[in-house]
């Protein structure tokens, strides 16, 4: 939830969300039924065709007819005007709760986000205090010292919903507080209240709604829940009250356990379908991903790389280790058709051969890489005339094939170390399974191998390296735990997107050194995607530069800086003589095919 | 490992101190009646004040709950005021029927949860949204209701389950079963709808992380990574939602007795309500919380088995 309200509150951004909300049928079906199920409480005075205490003695538990749409409970009261009436209970109950919740979780939830000191400190201590309170026993010692009036005890239920709200608004807060615009607001002279009125209250209106919504089902059903253990008001009709009366008479008339048990449900569903409408009405980019429809994650996490129309052209040596030939990746689009990330690339690498993969960002590098591993993720769509690593094709592989070909033919070293290591598990057990269940070794010799390993890529304590989190290592130490991982089958091919970007300068020297040298000692064929020509020069054999999804060079290296032909290439090798860096660099676009920025690079 | 466990507990120790102290305290200064509420509303008014001396109700405030407080800790909850029998009888008869309850559903949960919810996760489509809408229907039905709708069918229309009464699991196992099975169900629905869509939605934010692509570019099967990797990471989260469920529990459970009619710890602290028997009161509330503080305690240490950072921390 947090993430997903981040700031902008441009008017039309608000009009785009209520026409998604207003699209929505669902959504708008909920709201129907909340105004109908308001509208007939409000007006039951008179819509109720009868007085709802109105006792007759020679009328109980008469099936529903004409007079009685409902029947009549057992002591001869309509049950439809019962419902009106109890409606009114229902929605009172719910609007003192989620009131006393908002004003009570709002403003502290503002202050501790806010004031992130000792305030927030205690604040957030009482707030898992009311976490931990069993809510029904709370309201019993509250009514037993104030009596089962209806507002003692949903301020109390509401005080115990704070939390939620609390919790909500002080991470609303902070996540705003962080963001510059605050800052801006400050320096241009605005106190804190205003900045935080200003702001943040904009900014969790919407999230607030949709857990006010839930709030609200839930004082329902918990006030429901009091009314049937009998802390009611016997004189008020109430729909919990209605299912305890019904309850008594339960052998001889069941039915009259329906209509109170369906007004509820019915009330309670539509306020959540409400709260899941907005909450989809504000675009909650993971909601959305989420509700993608293709993420079968089992069954083949990767598309299957499809033969294209196209026919092979063999521009790629028929002895080359790994041959790329027209390959397109695309991605569906919000309005109906495809965009292509990578249109049509063709490279290959030989055996031994280290090949520069270079380009801005976004320009489909790693696209391209995880195309060739079989990692993308399932809603891309893959096809090329020609793939191979050493003869074989890759073309129509399930991922179960794949799978057996990763890890042991072609590997893969991630740009950013901390998050490509399983924080929840050991190094050891993170290089140690791998090569058991690849290599099929034994425990005992995969460990030895792995001591092996990370003494090989730079690793002084190998023990203690091995018994440690992801979180206790240094960037540099996890990428060359990576990179152990990494070639730690014998690939025959390995692919290293950007692997130093994210590193300390200090380090990156001795890592691509590494790399060369592990590149070396296995005759390992080696793309390495980056975007600093200065690595390219350094060891790379081949480069092949890359701009919107396609390759616009590839030549020998030496070649390549001593004559480029491509007006990109000049302009990226300007850029990298001058001393700046390559990214965020435009020259104008020469084919077709706007990435969409799927690029990770 | 040992100081996180003592830190934890410590801290639960002090909520379960503040929470029935404020409760004693708010007990007393609002004029509940201890002595009225045994004799009931005909007694003369001598007749209560009477009463109220015996009960010791005369004295100040802090002395009576110094009073009390240094008799809990020696395991005396004292006398209810009611029922004239010592409150810690009361609850050793009625709390098992509760806790069965509450420990029954949460498990139940916990297991039928995980799997709907993984299962959800990696079938994307028709199971996934039969998922949501049970979830929807989980929260939107009252369980008692949903109790009531499940003893009129299997127990007043089928006959195959008593609808009400309970024996004790040392009498009769089996039909310790036949008593709890549907009080469970009724209670469990909610909480399986609630963990199942908390595990679901983790499941599915731990595959989009890089660390699981980067061990499917070693060549781990997508089953591995899924039964190891994304469920470990995944499972955080749940677990917090079910020491939640599990205080939900508690309070469902003391509606839930009165539909198959469980003389459970619910019953006890309604009739204490009624009759302002603050002992009893205090007695349920005092075993509630330590009860909870207790869940809550499990969960850290499985959180804190799950998260390494948590134990370092």
């Amino acid at each position: 939830m947090t993430d997903a309200m981040i700031i902008d509150d441009a008017p039309v951004a608000s009009l785009r969300r209520l026409r998604r909300f207003v699209r929505n049928p669902l959504g708008m079906g909920a709201l129907a039924v909340l105004l109908f199920i308001t509208v007939a409480a409000v007006l039951a005075p008179i819509l109720a065709p009868y007085d709802p205490g109105l006792i007759v003695l020679s009328e109980t538990l008469l099936p529903p007819s004409p007079e009685h749409l409902l029947g009549t409970d057992a002591s001869g009261r309509d049950v439809l005007s019962r419902i009106l009436w109890g409606g009114r209970v229902s929605l009172q109950a719910g609007a003192i709760m989620i009131t006393t919740a908002v004003l009570v979780g709002v403003p502290t939830g503002l202050l501790a986000g806010y004031f992130s000191k000792w305030f927030d400190g205690l604040a957030s201590w009482v707030s898992n205090l009311l976490m931990s309170l069993p809510e029904i026993l709370i309201i019993i010692v509250v009514i037993s010292s104030l009596g089962s009036g209806l507002a003692p005890t949903m301020i109390t239920l509401g005080v115990l919903a704070s939390p939620d709200l609390f919790r909500l608004t002080r991470s609303v807060v902070i996540t705003v507080r962080g963001e510059l615009y605050i800052d801006a607001a400050r320096v241009s002279g605005l106190g804190n209240a205003r900045i935080i009125f200003r702001h943040v209250l904009s900014v969790i209106v919407g999230p607030l709604l949709v857990r006010a919504s839930f709030v609200f089902g839930l004082a329902i059903i918990v006030q429901s829940g009091l009314e049937f253990l009998g802390f009611g008001d016997p004189t008020r009709p109430s729909w919990g009250g209605m299912l305890s009366e019904a309850f008594n008479t339960f052998f001889r008339a069941p039915e009259l356990v329906f209509a109170p048990g369906i007004a509820i449900g019915l009330t309670v569903m539509s306020l959540v379908i409400l709260g899941a409408a907005i909450a989809d009405a504000l675009g909650s980019e993971r909601a959305t991903k989420v509700r993608a429809g293709k993420r079968s994650v089992l069954s083949g996490t990767a598309p299957v790389i499809v033969e294209a129309d196209k026919p092979a052209e063999s521009a790629t040596p028929a002895s080359a280790l790994l041959r790329v030939e027209n390959l397109r990746i695309t991605y569906p689009v919000q309005d109906g058709g495809d965009k292509a990330v990578v249109d049509g690339v063709s490279l290959y690498v030989g055996k031994g051969e280290i090949l520069g993969l270079v380009g801005e960002s976004g320009s489909g590098k790693s696209q391209t890489s995880f195309g060739i591993l079989g990692l993308l993720p399932p809603e891309a769509s893959v096809s090329a005339s020609l793939l191979t690593l050493g003869g074989e094709s890759l073309l129509g592989r399930t991922e179960a094939e794949m799978q057996q070909l990763r890890g042991v033919r072609m590997a893969y070293v991630p740009q950013e170390p901390m998050s490509n290591l399983d924080p929840s598990f050991t190094v050891a057990s993170q290089l140690v399974k791998p090569m058991r269940y690849k290599l099929g070794i034994s425990k005992a010799d995969a460990v030895e191998r792995a001591h092996a390993l990370l003494s090989r890529v730079g690793i002084v304590d190998t023990k203690r390296t091995m018994a440690a989190y992801p979180h206790q290592l240094s960037g540099g130490m996890a990428q060359r735990v990576l990179i152990a991982g990494a070639v730690s089958c014998d690939p025959e091919l390995l692919i290293a997107d950007e692997p130093t970007t994210a590193l300390d300068v200090t380090v990156q020297a001795d890592v691509l050194e590494l790399l060369r040298e592990l590149q070396r000692e296995r005759n390992m064929a080696m793309i390495l995607v980056t975007h600093n020509f200065g690595v390219v020069a350094d060891i790379c054999d081949r480069v092949a530069v890359m701009q919107n999804g396609l390759i616009v060079e590839q030549r020998p290296v030496a070649e390549l800086f001593a004559d480029p032909q491509h007006p990109y290439t000049k302009m990226l090798l300007d850029s990298t003589l001058e001393g700046a860096p390559a990214r965020g660099q435009r020259v104008p676009v020469q084919s077709p095919g706007q990435p969409i920025g799927k690029d990770a690079s | 490992m040992i100081a996180f466990i003592a830190r934890r507990l410590a801290s639960g120790i002090v909520l379960a101190f503040v929470v029935v102290t404020g409760m004693f305290f708010f007990l007393k200064l609002t004029g509940s009646d201890p002595a009225r509420g045994a004799l009931g509303l005909y007694a003369t008014e001598d007749q209560v004040e009477t009463r109220r001396l015996q009960l010791g109700l005369d004295r100040p405030v802090l002395e009576q709950y110094w009073d009390w407080l240094s008799h809990a800790l020696r395991g005396d909850l004292g006398m209810s005021s009611a029922q004239n029998t010592p409150v810690i009888d009361l609850l050793v008869t009625r709390l098992p029927v509760t806790v069965s309850l509450a420990v029954g559903a949460i498990l139940v949960a916990a297991l039928l949860g995980s799997l709907l919810g993984v299962l959800a996760a990696i079938n994307p489509g028709r199971f996934d949204r039969a998922l949501q809408v049970t979830m929807v229907l989980g929260f939107a039905l009252p369980n008692f209701w949903v109790a009531i709708i499940l003893a009129l069918v299997f127990a007043v229309k089928l006959r195959w389950l008593p609808a009400t009464g309970y024996i004790h699991l040392t009498d009769d196992p089996l039909g310790w079963l036949r008593t709890i099975t549907l009080p469970i169900i009724a209670l469990s629905i909610g909480s399986i709808a609630a963990i199942a869509q908390q595990l679901r939605n983790s499941v599915i934010t731990v595959y989009s992380q890089d660390y699981v692509r980067t061990l499917r570019s070693r060549g781990l099967s997508s089953r591995s990574i899924l039964l190891t990797h994304v469920l470990r990471n995944a499972s955080p989260p749940a677990l917090t939602m079910l020491s939640l469920q599990f205080i939900a529990a508690m309070s469902g459970a003391a509606i839930i007795e009165r539909v198959f009619a469980l003389q459970g710890i619910g019953s006890v602290a309604i009739n204490a309500s009624g009759n302002s028997d603050i002992q009893v009161i205090m007695g349920v509330l005092l075993f509630t919380v330590l009860l909870v503080v207790l869940v809550n305690l499990i969960v850290d240490v499985l959180y804190s088995a799950l998260n390494p950072k948590v134990r370092a921390a």
